[in-house]
This record gives structure tokens, C-alpha cells and sequence, in this order.
């Protein structure tokens, strides 16, 4: 069950190249500490076709499913953890699209997000409603044959680098937050669109970040995404299924964190000894591997349970919640066996253990995933 | 009751200092975190105005005071939310090696510059090869009958930019046994062979400049040895003790400074109209935090006591030491988990928190360390 098949590890090992060939240390260096994207790179990986692996064929993606993805994903960030989330959040909101998206809409951007023509991201939460979709208060409202939008949605990836957003909105301020909402293609171009930068982070820094303001754009009516009323259920089921890809990078990071220690711990001496003969180090070294493991099966499962297509279930969020606090663990670890260069951005492992942080906030955060766990697990209470 | 007692020029003291970091130091962290240095205005603003060396007497410019003072000025620093204006390392643990082992001639040339703030010291142990294992350090110090000849090289050093004066701890290549080889040196900035490489890019601790020291046949007069020659090793260990316990009060309250901002942060925001306060799960979080919080200023007021009173207490000050670092990150963590997303910008200021808190696991000392020191002397 955990075996990869045999087009599934061509497509890992193409990656794990890709990583090994184009990405460099010194340059992603450089890039994190200017915040800049790694437009070469991206442009590259999209033409190899690493980007939109799971998109259709017909709409220039790989044809392939979120296990693809994630491998890739995994294979990216394990090389460097910064580059490997710009790649990956590039895309980043892409599942509403395919999943909810008319055929018009799927043509008009998904070949072009697959091709690294445009990035996507995608704007639920706002600052007042923090990771409580009911309380969103930007609203969508119909006229003619267009929807007019007011609001503001807070710490949007790619916000103000991407060519389209997916915005969720109450379309019936009035009806129950799981019947009034609606997700809306929204593009970067429309008026009425304000992007407010949130500037340096303390990760994920070729990843740009904004908030978004929404003062009277303008959008046809084509630009719903899926059922109006349905926005909240769909929008937490493109959380559930973005989560597997930021378990995927997460599982990427730890495991590229771990990598880095355990080449150092087998090299550095101290006591006359290498680190790794001692048994302190040995136990640490034991747990960093069962943590990625663990995120690994997680990750691995809740892609196969995606492409099975049997709907999704909290099994993505338990492994981005898995995988998360694998990355930050592994990561923080990683820095305490590097010691002193552990600090220093020049090892490397500061900046994953940065990035697994970054990665292990997304999506509403701990507590709220593990809400969302605990209602599908409890259901209803008599 | 209070473990640790305060008198009224204590607290004056320290209503002093605030005022001080109020206008002379939050007003440039910014900048000074960009410059990846704090300004030479500001050491000398401190000594104008007696907040360095507290622990030295007033014949050198000190105020003569308690390790107490010395605490007051950690706190006080990390209530500012940045580490790069190194006082307690200058002030209780570089300077005490010059006024413990110093001869008087070096402790009259020396002192009173270190306490008016003229005089930025660092000390220089860890070497590129020689981190946890200090007696595998490698600068040589050759004594060819009427100089000392430093060679080598030493990394992480903090001050390591500003610093006027650096202690070195440099072993006598004649000598086999490694922790009778190592002596302390006085090296002034501007000695020919003495270089300071560049600042050193770190994940935290931006303001505080860290770089490497270079040493290059670099001559120094031979009364420049502090103490007895081969007693460097001695030497630094009986002075680990205070500067772990530095770090341990540093660890404290930089966990009480992140744990109070995140309560007012939680109680201020709503999100769907409800206050995170009132989550029964933020609740939770910040109680065991603050429980924990509490549980380590119990144990650092306990041993400041003890340490003001001369105990020996090396075993509880090594538990300190990576018990309360280590509360500092992970109370840096789990407040970031509570503010969530909106946490991740720098203008969070949780976010420097975490980055500065990082290296208090590591530096004087990894933890790793301290445990196996307390597994030592507790006769394991």
C-alpha cells in the first residue's frame, strides 16, 4: 500500500533531479533574504511540466493525482525548503478551479497556471473572522449578470503576484453560512482590487503575502465557482485538499532538515568522537526519522485517499497537522545538533525550521484544524 | 512572598533603566536591526548613565551593586524585545574575568572604560573546530620571552564588531595536557594581527553583532595574560556559572515578555465576534504556558538568591539554564500558534521573539551540555 508504482517513482526521481540540477544554495540564500520568487526556476519546473501535475491533460496539466503532486512537492522542498513552497503555493488555490470551476473558466486559467504563465491564490479568511469561515463578512452581491464584491480577506499567498484569485463571499448575508456563500474566480486585474503587502515574514519569504481589499469589483456572473449557497463547503474542501500539498511540503522540509543533521552529526567532531557515536545524538537521530516516516504515510495516505475519489475526508488535515509539527520538530531539532551553525542562515536548517513555522500557521492554524477534525470525528451529539 | 527581595535602590534602579530603554533604545531597534549592530552611542549612553558593570566597584565607575542589578538589567533589556544591546554579556560575564583574575594595573587600565561604556568587550572561546569541546580549541599562544604570539582563529564571537578589548583563550602549544594549556589573553582592537571578519548572518538576534575574530602572529605584550598561565581553563569554568544563569534569567523573561503580549493579543481579538480568550483551548494554552512561566521564575529568582549569597549551584544553574532557554522557544511557538497566520509577518513582534529566543539553547553552552554537566556532579 505504501509502494510507489513505477510511473509514480520516475516521476519522483524526476524531480529529486530537477531539485538537484537547478536549485542552489547560495541563490536561495539570496532570494530568502530579499523576499524575491524564484521566477526562473518556476518558469523551468512548468515547463518540465512539475506544475499542475494533477491538472487534465487537456488543460496542459500531467494528467496525473495529488500522490503525483505531492512527490514532487516533497522532492522540491527536500532540496530547499523556500524554493520548494514558492513552487508549490504557486498553484495554490488551482483546486477550486478543477474542482468547481465551468469548463470556460478551467480553460481560460488552468492551462495557463500549469504552463507558469500565471500563479493563483486563494482569499477565505479575513482578519475579523480569523479562521471561522461563518464569520466572513465580504459579500457578493448580484446584479444583472455580474456579482458585486466588498470586503477584505487577510494573508493571501501570491497576493498581489497572482493573475487570479479564488475569493470566498456570503452571497445571502441573510441564510446559514453552509447555504449563503459563494466562491468566486476573481481576476488581478479587476478593478477595485487593492493589495496590501505584508511585506517580510518570518518564513516562506519568496512567497509573497497580502491582504486584499475588495471595494465594488466587478465580476460576471460565469465567475462563481460551482453552486451558489455551497461556497463554505467547498471552500473547506479545497482546504482540506491544499492541506495535502502543505503536508507534502512540510514532509519535504522535515525531511530535508533531517538530511542536512545527519550528514552533519556523521561529520562534525566533537570529544574526540563523531557526533552521531554519541547516544543522546542516536535517540535524537532515531526520532527525527520516526517523525518523518510518520508524515510520510500520513501525506502518502491522504493523497491515495484523494485520487481514490471517494471524497474527502479529515485525513488530509490530519496530515498537514502531522507533517506540520513533524517539520517545525525535525527542523527545530536539526538546528540544536548543527549547534552554533545551526543559527547562522549559511547551514541552512534556521531557514527550514522558518519555513516548517510558516507552513504549520497556514490554513486557520492548529486549533481550528483540530476542530475540524473533532466534527467529523464526534458528528453530531444527541 | 517574594523569593527574590528588592530594595527601594533596586527598584529605583530599574525605574531608571525603563525610562532609559524607553528613550535611548526602543526608538533605534529598527534601525540598529537593519545596521545588524546597535550603535557605540548607546554603550556609552548606558555607562554615562551607570547601567554597565553594576557589579564593579565605584573606584572603577561601577555602582558596587548585587548580581541583583545585573538581573534587573536582563529583564529589563528583554522587555525591548531585541538582543542586540549585549550589556549582561559585557557587564556579568566578559568584565568579571578582568576584575576576578586582572592584576591592578590591568584592572586600572581597563575598568573604568568598561563601565563608562568607551570599552565594547567580548570573549573569545568557540573556534570553528572547538564548540561544545573547548579544551580541542587550536589558537596557539606562544610566549618567545618578551611577547605572546596569537595565532588562530575563533567564530560566533558577540561584540565581536564593536568590541575595543576581547579576551582569548589561547593554549600554550608545549603543553600536552589540553586544560592545562589554555590562558586567557587581553587583545585591544587595533593590535597588528588582530582582524575582525564579517558580521556573521544569523536567523536571530539581528541588532547583536556576531562575527569572527582572526589572529594572525598577532604580538601582545606578555602582562597582557589574565591570571596564572594554564588557569584559563579553570578560569572559564568558574565563570560559566553566572553566565548561565544569565542566560537562564534571559530565557525567563523572554518567555514572560512573549506570553504578555500574547495575552493582550488574545483578549483584544475577536474573530467571529468572540475574543480568542474566550476559546477554551487558547485558555488552556495560556494557562500552562503562564504555569510554566511561573515554574521557571520561581526557579531563577531561587538561584539568584543563592548565587547573590555565594552558593555553589552548578548543578541547578545548568538545569536552569536549558530549562528556562528552552521555555523560551517553546513558549515563542505555541503563542505563535495561538495568534495563528496574522502572526507570521515581522511586524508581529513574536516573530523576533522566536528568531532571538532560538540561540539561547545553544550559545554558553548547549543544553545538551548542561544536562551532562548535572549528570556529573549529581554522580551519575
Amino acid at each position: 500500500m505504501t509502494e510507489l508504482t513505477r510511473s509514480q517513482k520516475q516521476i519522483q526521481k524526476a524531480a529529486v533531479d530537477f531539485a538537484r540540477g537547478e536549485f542552489d544554495k547560495d541563490q536561495a540564500l539570496a532570494w530568502e533574504s530579499v523576499g524575491e520568487f524564484p521566477h526562473g526556476i518556476y518558469q523551468k519546473a512548468a515547463d518540465l511540466g512539475f506544475i499542475g501535475v494533477h491538472f487534465p491533460e487537456e488543460l496542459s496539466g500531467g494528467g496525473m493525482g495529488m500522490l503525483e503532486a505531492c512527490l514532487i512537492c516533497e522532492a522540491f522542498c527536500r532540496k530547499d525548503a523556500s524554493i520548494g513552497m514558492a513552487l508549490a503555493m504557486a498553484a495554490s488555490g488551482a483546486e477550486g478551479l478543477l474542482r468547481y470551476g465551468a469548463v470556460e473558466s478551467k480553460e481560460t486559467y488552468l492551462p495557463r497556471i500549469a504552463e507558469g504563465a500565471i500563479r493563483c491564490g486563494f482569499g477565505f479568511f479575513e482578519a475579523q473572522s480569523g479562521g471561522k469561515l461563518a464569520a466572513i463578512e465580504t459579500v457578493a452581491a448580484k446584479k444583472d449578470d455580474h456579482w458585486i464584491i466588498n470586503g477584505a480577506k487577510s494573508h493571501v499567498w501570491n497576493g498581489g503576484a497572482a493573475g487570479v484569485y479564488v475569493i470566498l463571499c456570503r452571497t445571502d448575508p441573510q441564510a446559514p453560512a453552509e447555504k449563503g456563500m459563494g466562491l468566486f474566480v476573481l481576476e488581478a486585474d479587476r478593478k477595485g482590487l487593492a493589495i496590501r503587502d505584508l511585506g517580510r515574514k518570518l518564513g516562506g519569504n519568496m512567497v509573497a503575502t497580502a491582504d486584499l481589499g475588495l471595494t465594488n469589483v466587478c465580476v460576471p456572473a460565469g465567475n462563481l465557482l460551482g453552486k451558489e449557497g455551497r461556497g463554505m463547503n467547498q471552500a473547506e474542501t479545497i482546504i482540506e485538499q491544499t492541506g495535502i500539498l502543505i503536508a507534502a511540503q512540510c514532509l519535504g522540509t522535515a525531511a530535508g532538515a533531517f538530511d542536512r543533521a545527519l550528514a552533519y552529526v556523521k561529520e562534525r567532531e566533537q570529544f574526540q568522537r563523531k557526533l552521531a557515536v554519541f547516544e543522546v545524538t542516536r535517540q535524537k537521530v532515531a526520532d527525527m526519522a520516526m517523525r518523518v516516516e510518520q508524515a510520510r504515510l500520513m501525506t502518502y495516505a491522504a493523497a491515495r485517499r484523494c485520487d481514490a475519489g471517494r471524497g474527502l475526508d479529515h485525513l488530509g488535515t490530519m496530515a498537514r497537522l502531522t507533517a506540520g509539527r513533524a517539520a517545525v520538530d525535525v527542523a527545530d531539532e536539526a538546528i540544536q545538533l548543527f549547534g552554533g551553525y545551526g543559527y547562522m542562515k549559511e547551514s541552512e536548517v534556521e531557514r527550514f525550521y522558518r519555513d516548517a513555522k510558516v507552513a504549520d500557521l497556514s490554513l486557520g492554524g492548529t486549533i481550528r484544524l483540530k476542530n475540524k477534525i473533532a466534527r467529523r470525528v464526534i458528528g453530531k451529539i444527541k | 512572598m517574594e523569593i527574590l527581595r528588592y530594595t527601594d535602590a533596586h527598584k529605583d534602579f530599574r525605574a531608571r533603566l525603563r525610562d532609559f530603554m524607553d528613550r535611548e533604545v526602543v526608538p533605534h531597534i529598527g534601525q540598529w536591526e537593519t545596521d545588524h549592530q546597535v550603535s557605540r552611542d548607546v554603550w556609552r549612553k548606558m555607562g554615562r548613565e551607570g547601567f554597565l558593570c553594576t557589579a564593579l566597584p565605584d573606584t572603577y565607575g561601577g555602582l558596587g551593586g548585587d548580581f541583583r542589578y545585573a538581573v534587573i538589567v536582563i529583564e529589563e533589556i528583554s522587555r525591548t524585545n531585541h538582543g542586540g544591546l549585549a550589556a549582561p554579556l559585557h557587564s556579568d560575564i566578559v568584565v568579571p574575568y578582568i576584575s576576578s583574575y586582572g592584576d591592578e594595573a590591568q584592572k586600572d587600565k581597563y575598568l573604568p572604560g568598561c563601565a563608562s561604556g568607551d570599552i565594547v568587550t567580548a570573549v573569545a572561546m568557540t573556534e570553528p573546530g572547538a564548540g561544545s569541546d573547548l579544551s580541542s580549541m587550536t589558537t596557539t599562544a606562544e610566549d618567545d620571552g618578551r611577547q605572546v604570539v596569537l595565532n588562530g582563529a575563533k567564530t560566533f564571537i558577540s561584540n565581536g564588531v564593536l568590541c575595543d578589548l576581547v579576551i582569548v583563550a589561547a593554549k600554550d602549544p608545549a603543553e600536552p595536557n589540553p586544560h592545562q594549556a589554555i590562558s586567557l589573553y587581553l587583545v585591544e582592537d587595533g593590535t597588528p594581527g588582530f582582524k575582525k571578519g564579517n558580521q556573521l548572518d544569523k536567523m536571530g538576534l539581528h541588532s547583536q553583532d556576531t562575527a569572527e575574530l582572526f589572529f594572525t602572529d598577532c604580538r601582545i605584550p606578555q602582562e597582557n595574560r589574565l591570571g596564572d598561565k594554564g588557569m584559563g581553563f579553570l578560569m572559564l569554568m568558574d565563570k560559566l556559572q553566572q553566565e548561565r544563569l544569565v542566560c537562564a534569567v534571559m530565557g525567563v523573561a523572554a518567555a514572560e515578555f512573549m506570553l504578555d503580549w500574547t495575552m493582550t493579543y488574545c483578549k483584544a481579538t475577536t474573530h467571529g465576534g468572540r475574543p480568542l480568550s474566550r476559546s477554551q483551548a487558547v485558555q488552556f494554552e495560556l494557562v500552562e504556558m503562564t504555569t510554566e512561566v511561573k515554574l521557571g521564575r520561581t526557579f531563577v529568582d531561587k538561584l539568584v538568591v543563592d548565587h547573590v549569597e555565594g552558593c555553589n549551584i552548578i548543578i541547578d544553574t545548568s538545569m536552569a539554564k536549558y530549562w528556562c532557554t528552552e521555555l523560551g522557544s517553546r513558549v515563542a511557538g505555541r503563542c505563535l500558534d495561538l495568534v495563528g497566520e496574522s502572526g507570521s509577518p515581522e511586524t508581529c513582534p513574536l516573530v523576533r521573539a522566536l528568531r532571538d529566543a532560538r540561540v539561547m539553547s545553544i550559545f554558553a553552552g548547549t543544553n545538551e551540555i548542561m544536562k551532562g554537566i548535572a549528570a556529573k556532579f549529581m554522580g551519575l
